[in-house]
């Protein structure tokens, strides 16, 4: 069982990066702690900006930071994030076209009983309609490592949602392929895809396992790359699987099945099943029953893709 | 400073001449904040009209971008792109759109959406100082922008973090689209209001250049905290029937209208000569 989140991991490859580059700056309304930037606080205080719990406030004020060069990365619940910044996100980040990365920390419905104030379970759907704004949903720590390596080399908006609680390892510190704005392979398969993003790998990895003994063949697409969604992978998938599985922990209204379905039903029109959070306000509880009450789970995977096997 | 005023009038005749083009614009608010934008762009800040990137130039913010008008305006009179580009502005597939953009010399951040500024240019006198920077940060504000929220958590940070690089103005005229200030949405007291969030607080003429760089010469010497100058100005200056008339704040002149116009502002403009 990993017990290293993946903000955990931000904090290190942020601190490692700002000590040799004075111009990176993080912020944060007083969620330092939340986002495990404390230490990142402590050990660079001229490359951290404090803003209090100001969500408009932050995300301008790192816009205007990078207007005069800085390269901003933002650190706050997605929740707020997402929403209550909106649009400071959308005029000050991505229509100026700053460079400012957004980290969404305890994204989905990493809040668990805390109840729909605390959820993100929309934020595709917001920030990822905004012109020039991609969004990021890495899966593991180890992804993530890898997806703020290549972030720290551009100067383009994005936002990067992560949840709040340690995720189980995908991929392994000498092997975690990763292409930048390319979905990853997580397993081979021939019969049916599940697309996955973000906590809901671990599950369709396991699922995948499990469908192997049953005779099914179930390729696993990470697809981190919300926007730009992976085109040419999923468009794959579509063509040489029988059907195709999005689960997501977001609701499905603007969220990676609605884009899926949308590319494919245009482009090369197959089954599309849509598994995730319901369009009400979710049921209380630590985010692992929230996903098991409503079936985001390698077990429920199973079960639909021998369904729709026959 | 006789020819500066004179060159006020000048921009107006190009705001008024633009609007005309164009059927839109916020003329009301144009000639109000003219004279702020002219004494900042001629006067005040270390600004290169050819468009150098200087990492030390003086950076500005138009908060109320729909004041682009006057923006356009003064910048073409400033020398960072012809006159004649004024004339398309809002025309179908110009650069010149109907709020500030930084595909314009010279514009340094898109604006339109009100509330934003101030929290932008906090950022960027933060950056100033974390380089340990010479530049100033100018941002001008509407009056009527200050119910928006985020202003409030802009002055808090502002003064939290002692950005004496940082000026802001208000352009108070008193006056929104639905009427006066005090009627749609309160704020008197204004000086106190801004002082309790930690600002130095000076008024100026707000269509007097002379008034409004003695205020903004004050401001570069106060230390350890933001300036803010609360410009009182006339909404519609220049022009005797638009001034202080609610109606103007986005009313495209007639024909008529804008031959009465061009007679005040060149009258004017000869008194200033």
């Amino acid at each position: 069982m990993n017990n290293i989140h993946n903000r955990q991991v931000i904090n290190d490859v942020l601190i490692e990066n700002a000590k040799k580059d004075k111009d990176i700056i993080v912020l944060c309304s007083d969620s330092r702690g939340s986002a495990s930037l404390s230490e990142y606080a402590k050990v660079l205080p001229d490359q951290f900006v404090e803003t209090g719990i100001a969500e408009q406030n932050i995300v301008s004020i790192a816009a205007g930071l990078a207007a005069c060069g800085k390269k901003c990365y933002v650190a706050s619940p997605a929740c707020f994030l997402s929403t209550r910044s909106m649009e400071q996100a959308k005029v000050d980040v991505a229509y100026s076209n700053t460079n400012v990365k957004l980290i969404g920390i305890s994204g989905g419905v990493s809040y668990g009983a805390l109840g729909m104030t605390h959820h993100s379970s929309n934020d595709i759907a917001t920030l990822g309609s905004v012109p020039n704004m991609r969004v990021y949903f890495p899966s593991d720590r180890h992804q993530t490592k890898a997806l703020f390596e290549h972030l720290l080399l551009d100067n383009k908006p994005a936002y990067i949602r992560v949840g709040r609680n340690p995720v189980e390892d995908i991929y392994t510190e000498d092997n975690t392929p990763f292409l930048m704005d390319k979905a990853t392979l997580v397993h081979e398969g021939g019969d049916i895809t599940i697309i996955a993003s973000g906590e809901m790998v671990y599950p369709a990895q396991q699922a995948a396992i499990e469908l192997e003994t049953h005779g099914i063949s179930c390729r696993v697409l990470d697809m981190y790359c919300i926007k730009p969604l992976d085109t040419e992978a999923v468009l794959a998938a579509a063509k040489e699987t029988k059907a195709i599985i999005v689960i997501e922990e977001h609701v499905a209204i603007g969220g990676l099945g609605s884009m899926v379905s949308q590319l494919l039903s245009a482009a090369h029109p197959v089954k599309v099943i849509s598994m995730c959070l319901p369009d009400e306000p979710v049921i209380a509880g630590k985010s692992p029953e929230v996903f098991a009450y409503y079936g985001l789970t390698a077990e429920n995977l199973v079960k639909t893709c021998r369904e729709l096997m026959g | 400073m006789g020819n500066l005023k004179a060159t006020t009038f000048e921009i107006r005749q190009d705001i008024l001449d633009t609007i005309m083009n164009c059927k839109a614009g916020h003329i009301g608010g144009d000639f109000s904040v003219t004279d702020i934008l002219t004494t900042l762009y001629f006067k005040q800040m270390n600004i290169d009209p050819c468009g150098s990137e200087d990492p030390n130039r003086d950076r500005f913010i138009l908060s109320k971008g729909h004041s682009v008008e006057a923006l356009y305006s003064v910048l073409a009179n400033r020398g960072f792109f012809p006159r004649e580009d004024l004339k398309t502005v809002s025309m179908f597939g110009s650069k010149y759109i109907g709020h500030p953009t930084n595909k314009v010399k010279g514009i340094e951040m898109n604006s339109g959406s009100l509330g934003h500024g101030l929290s932008v240019s906090v950022g960027m006198a933060l950056a100033a100082k974390k380089n340990q920077a010479a530049y100033r940060v100018y941002v001008v504000m509407g009056d009527g922008e200050l119910a928006e929220g985020s202003v409030w958590e802009g002055m808090m940070a502002a003064s939290h973090y002692r950005l004496d690089n940082l000026c802001a103005v208000v352009d108070s005229n008193g006056l929104q689209i639905s009427g006066t200030t005090e009627d749609v949405m309160a704020h008197e007291n204004l000086e106190e209001r801004w002082a309790a969030f930690g600002w130095h607080v000076l008024h100026a003429a707000g269509n007097d250049i002379e008034s409004l760089n003695d205020a903004f010469e004050t401001a570069k010497i106060i230390k350890d905290k933001p300036s803010v100058i609360i410009a009182h100005t006339t909404k519609g200056y220049g022009v005797s029937f638009m001034e202080n008339s609610v109606p103007w704040h986005h009313k495209v002149p007639s024909a008529d209208e804008y031959i009465k116009a061009t007679e005040e502002l060149s009258a004017r403009r000869s008194a200033a000569l």
